[in-house]
């Protein structure tokens, strides 16, 4: 086994982890804010297909992100009107729109279904992507593969470090208590959907204008939904989420290989398959051991609905 | 509406229903279709989908069709079929594996309807069966991959263990080593019939362990596709499709593939129900009765091995070579099929083994 194996494992890892680290960002700023939108899956996929579309038309694949990103957020809105506005259940909400998003895309997306987008160039870091072996699995990759690096960084600081961070995440704890300091706390929890919205449909434009450069319903398959135990996996740390996109992108991969390579290994393939999700319940069970670790991290009002003037 | 009004009314209506042949010119028969996922640009749906229009084309005015996509494979596809024999269709096709209960509970139901099942093995007085045997395609594409291979190996991306898939991975490997001894074909599963994503990512990493002659038995175009983007970088590297013609999406890679062709046997059968001369179906067609067919072939393929594989199909339909003829041995060591044997049927259709020449291990049920 060379190094260009392991380069090209971990290649395919950061391509595999990136979609989730994407989503999984945006999601856990919303649920930081106290709203759990479940509405992801349908988000990506309305993302995905209006990236294609768009990327198909213009020929410009960064018009095309900035379209994924346009129709997440206004996915996330109908979802923020009705469930912060009209304080719906954001359970039934989010998963409302998750249905609604896959069945919306698979509509609009019918004339696309047959049409090829040419794949795009990877932008290679000058000087760093010489770096033997991690060089080209990590500074060969597409621009959003960076974005999601940028956007962590910038997440993370955002939360931790800034004041309006710092406010988001009052909210999250007591609206109440936010409320009656002076803070717009439905106000501040649109942001946050729209937010999620936004990298979620960028997620989805990834895949459809990046990842495979196609448009075919059903292709997000699921990945909506492991951004969401990502969340609950990395107990609300940003940096945490990395890892376990990651790692999740990696089991993958890394399973494939193995199945690929010839090799007399006899693990089952299903097993690698599960292996991220057991990883999700093993954390949840974990963390639920210890109150004070959840109680630390998962913001306290998450998936309540919160009425100003009640 | 009362009861004697009722009764009438009932009776009125089925005089009606029963006189209709005499008085009207013929309507045309009505036939439903169910499938298991949205028609789509390729795959297995669409190739039913073009089978069911090249059927209504030719029989136009005879019939008229309708499809319900997208039925989920259990109880709710009850419900679809029974509601297609109900609202007037005579007959039915359910064209995925798992409506096989289904479409047997409701065709007891509807005795007047004929109900075909694609890809199953119940049976009866107005229920047939109908398949086709896609490994004749495999063997061939494996012929060619093991002619063009410079690696001699080969990468095939797949779905799930069940016998229909591996049939066309033995069969491929059997038609590569059969020109190609040296030739190995490495299989990754994953564990979806559809799911881009995964597939694109199972080619490239078997492209990036040296194989360049890829297929795959999954229902999206992404491993034609990740082929295509490669072979800018290896112009030894080719791809197979399957289902359908892919060639829109592969123009340099695709040297061939096995497509599904079911249109002339829908309009075969319905013809024979129409006629009233259908007796029962359980047919498994191949390259003879026109249900497979080989994509278009690549320029790249030599005018020589062209004419080498156009005489091999000949073989195939007239029964002198069968891609799984003795000796048959699985990866163990096993003979499966003795020497001077053909595979029976019933072996073929129970295939849990991979064939000397896959380097990959089947995954432990």
């Amino acid at each position: 086994m060379d190094l260009s194996f392991f380069t090209s494992i971990l290649f395919a890892t950061i391509v595999a982890g990136t979609p989730l680290i994407i989503v999984a960002l945006g999601e856990l700023v919303t649920e930081k804010s106290g709203v759990l939108n479940l509405g992801a899956e349908g988000t990506m996929s309305v993302g995905a297909v209006a990236a294609f579309a768009v990327a198909h038309h213009t020929g410009n694949p960064a018009l095309g992100i900035l379209a994924g990103m346009a129709a997440g957020m206004l996915m996330s809105l109908i979802f923020a009107f009705s469930a912060l506005t009209l304080v719906a259940n954001q359970v039934a909400s989010g998963l409302a729109l998750s249905i609604f998003g896959i069945g919306l895309a698979a509509f609009v997306g019918k004339p696309y279904e047959s049409v090829a987008l040419a794949s795009v160039v990877p932008l290679k870091i000058p000087l760093l992507h010489r770096i033997p072996v991690i060089g080209p699995a990590f500074f060969e990759q597409q621009a959003l593969v960076y974005f999601s690096w940028v956007m962590l960084a910038a997440v993370a600081w955002f939360l931790y470090r800034s004041r309006a961070g710092l406010i988001l995440r009052a909210v999250g704890e007591s609206p109440v208590a936010a409320h009656s300091i002076g803070y717009k706390v439905v106000r501040i929890r649109y942001q946050a959907v729209l937010f999620g919205g936004a990298m979620a449909g960028i997620g989805g434009a990834f895949l459809s204008v990046f990842y495979t450069p196609m448009w075919v319903e059903g292709m997000v398959a699921g990945r909506g939904w492991i951004a969401l135990a990502l969340v609950v996996f990395a107990t609300w740390r940003p940096l945490r989420v990395m890892v376990g996109a990651y790692l999740f992108g990696g089991c993958m991969v890394t399973q494939m290989f193995v199945q690929g390579s010839g090799m007399k290994i006899n693990i089952p393939a299903q097993f690698l398959s599960a292996l991220p999700y057991a990883a999700t319940v093993l954390v949840l069970v974990l963390i639920s051991r210890n109150r004070g670790t959840i109680r630390l991290n998962s913001p306290a009002s998450l998936g309540q609905p919160f009425l100003p003037d009640a | 509406m009362n009861h004697r009004n009722f009764v009438l009314t009932i009776l009125g209506g089925a005089t009606l229903l029963a006189s209709t042949p005499l008085l009207a010119a013929d309507p045309p028969t009505k036939i439903g279709f169910v499938y298991v996922s949205p028609v789509g640009d390729a795959g297995w749906t669409f190739q039913h989908d073009q089978g069911r229009k090249q059927m209504e084309a030719a029989l136009k005015g005879k019939v008229t069709t309708k499809f319900i996509e997208n039925v989920p494979e259990g109880a709710d596809a009850e419900r679809i079929i029974r509601q297609l024999a109900q609202d007037g269709s005579r007959i039915v096709f359910t064209t995925s594996f798992g409506y096989m209960n289904q479409t047997a509970k409701v065709a007891t139901a509807f005795p007047n309807v004929t109900f075909f099942h694609a890809t199953g093995y119940k049976q009866g007085k107005n229920l047939g069966t109908y398949n086709a045997r896609f490994y004749e395609g495999r063997y061939l594409n494996g012929v060619i991959a093991g002619k063009m291979t410079k690696s001699n190996i080969a990468g095939y991306v797949a779905a799930f263990p069940i016998p229909e898939v591996m049939q066309g991975i033995n069969a491929f490997t059997q038609g590569m080593r059969s020109v190609n001894p040296k030739a190995q074909v490495r299989v990754i599963w994953v564990n979806s019939w559809f799911d881009p994503g995964k597939e694109r990512e199972a080619a490239l990493t078997l492209i990036s362990q040296g194989a360049d002659m890829i297929t795959h038995h999954t229902d999206s175009t992404a491993v034609v596709q990740a082929a295509e983007e490669k072979h800018k970088e290896n112009k030894n590297l080719y791809a197979f499709s399957y289902h359908s013609d892919m060639s829109k999406y592969g123009p340099t890679a695709q040297l061939t593939g096995t497509t599904h062709i079911w249109g002339d046997f829908y309009t075969k059968i319905v013809n024979e129900v129409l006629a009233g001369t259908w007796t029962g179906t359980n047919l498994w067609g191949g390259f003879k009765d026109g249900m497979i067919r080989l994509a278009p072939l690549n320029s790249a393929v030599s005018a020589e091995l062209k004419t080498q594989v156009a005489k091999m199909q000949a073989e195939i339909v007239a029964g002198k070579l069968h891609p799984f003829a003795g000796p048959v041995v699985d990866q163990d060591g096993k003979e499966r099929v003795a020497k001077g044997k053909s595979m029976s049927d019933g072996d073929l259709g129970a295939m849990n083994y991979y064939v000397q020449g896959v380097a990959s291990t089947l995954p432990k049920r």
